[in-house]
């Protein structure tokens, strides 16, 4: 858990926002987040964020939920307490497809919320901080962090000279009690395609 | 890059190349095969040509089909991002008339020509002492369905001609006012509703049960129609997939990006799991209750437990390529956008859906002899020649983006 300083600049157009990224990540500041009252699309590949390994956590939750479904039952039916039902064999396969195709859902979504509260740092009595509360009505936050390359008199200037209309200096706690997943930014490349 | 596709000499040659495959099958296939005799069953080679010609014509009409279905059902959903390369889908559903023409000539040909061993209900003795068939006789009989299937392949081709008409019109009009693209699309909306009507009272339920279920006419599945559906709708996406990353390999679809693959990548990866719901569905309902009259089908294919019968590895291999390679190799979203990949598994899901069909009609027709030789290869390989050919001629035809369509913006900055 650590306060650190964070220069607060403020948009009201997507369409000066987008350059405004780009200008800062090619200066090579850190952007904390973007926070914005919409989901825009093509933000995220603006901020050159690395795609979270949410997909893969996901695939491992549904497999374990497979597993765990088969396995269980085939135990239970083959060697715990065989039972004949219907004359069918002691691992009827179609039979348990239904339950594990459920368990694997169960297991795959509970698994991917967890770990999507956990990448997003959410969890009911968090509280996190607010760095502007009009980023939940009309304006685009962006929020960068005061490193030692980067003096909050610089960036604010900087900000200026790239359309915010609103800009200030804050300091906030980042962390929580399970640690922080920082989110990658991967650095500006010339090539890279914008939207 | 201009906005018109000039077919490559390549492309060319290999689908006339294709094409005469085909025709050479046929006519190889009219000689060594005898279709002209042993209606009876006595003949297996006399079975085996009408049975594969059954198999290719319904399978390949409606996998092209499946275009028209796909722009009618985006075009009722408002769908914006599949105009860009609306073009390719117009081209593949332009082959309904041939493909529905040869597919009449087929089917009439085994229904008038009385080839009781394909369809057993066509045996009027036969009916008359049995009972299921005597009460599906007001179904099953060759009347209604030579009308039926001259309706519905007739009904595919008009409305669908219409669909592409439009399109094409919008092109010579000159750009749309808000207006006149909202009186454009609202008749889009009108023709693309009725075609899905036509379409949920044929491909939806009567055209599997006559053309494929009739084939064991004891036999019944109520996800039958569901399941050649999906098993069609799949390989007609992964036919415009190909398309799509063809034209893109030469340069062309200017506005088709990696987001517009990945969408269609979803529809192959999501309806390679539909199919699999639908399958899996069908064959539990019937392995659980396990009445006779409903096991023999599936008895057909992979036998019982003492005796495999002659289609198991077929039918499990049909489950590997159809469901399990998919699932595992579609996931991904990089997979999703590679081309390679994506030419790789739209080849494999056409081809697994062949098969598929493949496993529905012969264990009815050519019942312990299944073959799989140059007439059973030839035959899909003509297909796919014409495919190539008509999709060819209508892409060099017509410009490759319809300019004027309302929702063409839409479609350009679609992001996934």
């Amino acid at each position: 858990m650590s306060v650190k300083k964070f220069v607060v600049g403020c948009f009201d157009d997507e369409k000066v926002l987008f350059p405004a990224i780009k200008n800062v990540r090619r200066a090579g500041y850190k952007i904390h987040d973007v926070y914005t009252p919409f989901p825009v699309h093509g933000l995220d590949h603006a901020l050159g964020i690395r795609e979270t390994s949410l997909h893969a956590a996901g695939f491992i939750f549904g497999i374990t939920g497979t597993a765990t479904a088969l396995g269980f039952m085939g135990w239970i039916f083959t060697s715990d307490w065989p039972m004949d039902i219907g004359g069918k064999p002691h691992f009827p396969l179609p039979a348990f497809i239904p339950i594990t195709f459920e368990t694997t859902v169960l297991f795959a979504s509970v698994g991917m919320v967890l770990t999507f509260c956990y990448l997003c740092q959410m969890m009911p009595g968090v509280k996190k901080h607010h760095f502007h509360l009009r980023a939940t009505d009309d304006l685009f936050v962006m929020v960068i962090e005061c490193t030692e390359k980067a003096n909050e008199t610089e960036v604010t200037s900087f900000l200026q000279n790239n359309g915010a209309i609103e800009i200030n200096v804050q300091e906030a706690e980042t962390g929580w009690w399970f640690g922080r997943y920082d989110k990658q930014q991967k650095l500006y490349r010339h090539e890279e395609v914008g939207y | 890059m201009n906005n018109h596709f000039v077919i490559p000499g390549g492309f060319k040659k290999w689908s006339v190349g294709l094409m005469i495959v085909g025709a050479l099958s046929l006519v190889i296939g009219i000689f060594a095969l005898h279709p002209g005799a042993g209606s009876h069953g006595d003949n297996v080679n006399s079975t085996r040509f009408w049975a594969v010609l059954l198999q290719n014509s319904t399978y390949w009409l409606l996998l092209v089909n499946t275009s028209m279905f796909f722009i009618c059902i985006t075009t009722l959903a408002m769908g914006g991002w599949q105009v860009a390369f609306r073009r390719v889908t117009e081209a593949i559903s332009s082959l309904v008339p041939i493909l529905g023409l040869l597919t009449l000539i087929v089917i009439l040909c085994i229904v008038l020509g009385n080839r009781t061993d394909i369809y057993p209900w066509l045996d009027k003795h036969h009916v008359e002492t049995d009972k299921i068939l005597k009460g599906k006789a007001g179904f099953l009989n060759p009347t209604f369905y030579t009308i039926a299937s001259i309706l519905t392949i007739g009904l595919w081709v008009f409305i669908g001609r219409k669909m592409r008409q439009m399109s094409i019109e919008s092109d010579e009009r000159g750009a749309m006012d808000y207006e006149t693209g909202k009186g454009w699309i609202k008749k889009n909306i009108t023709w693309g509703s009725f075609f899905i009507v036509v379409f949920g009272l044929t491909v939806g339920s009567t055209t599997p049960w006559l053309w494929l279920m009739s084939i064991d006419p004891h036999w019944f599945s109520t996800m039958y129609s569901w399941y050649t559906f999906a098993s069609t709708f799949v390989s007609g996406i992964s036919l415009i997939v190909l398309f799509v990353i063809y034209l893109k390999n030469r340069g062309e679809l200017e506005y088709v990006t990696d987001e517009h693959l990945h969408d269609l990548g979803k529809f192959m990866f999501a309806f390679s799991i539909f199919w699999t719901y639908l399958w899996f569905s069908q064959y539990m309902l019937i392995w659980y209750s396990n009445q006779p009259e409903e096991t023999i089908y599936f008895i057909q294919r992979i036998g019982t437990a003492e005796h495999a019968g002659p289609y198991k590895g077929i039918f499990f291999f049909n489950l590997i390529i159809n469901f399990v390679a998919p699932i595992l190799i579609l996931m991904k979203k990089a997979t999703k956008r590679n081309y390679t990949i994506m030419t790789f598994m739209a080849v494999l899901i056409i081809f697994g859906h062949w098969v598929d069909f493949y496993q529905m009609v012969m264990p009815g027709t050519v019942k312990g002899n299944p073959h799989m030789s140059w007439y059973e290869f030839g035959i899909p390989l003509g297909f796919v020649g014409l495919i190539m050919w008509g999709v060819g001629r209508y892409l060099s035809k017509h410009p490759l983006t319809p300019k004027n369509h309302p929702f063409l913006k839409e479609s350009i900055i679609h992001h996934t």
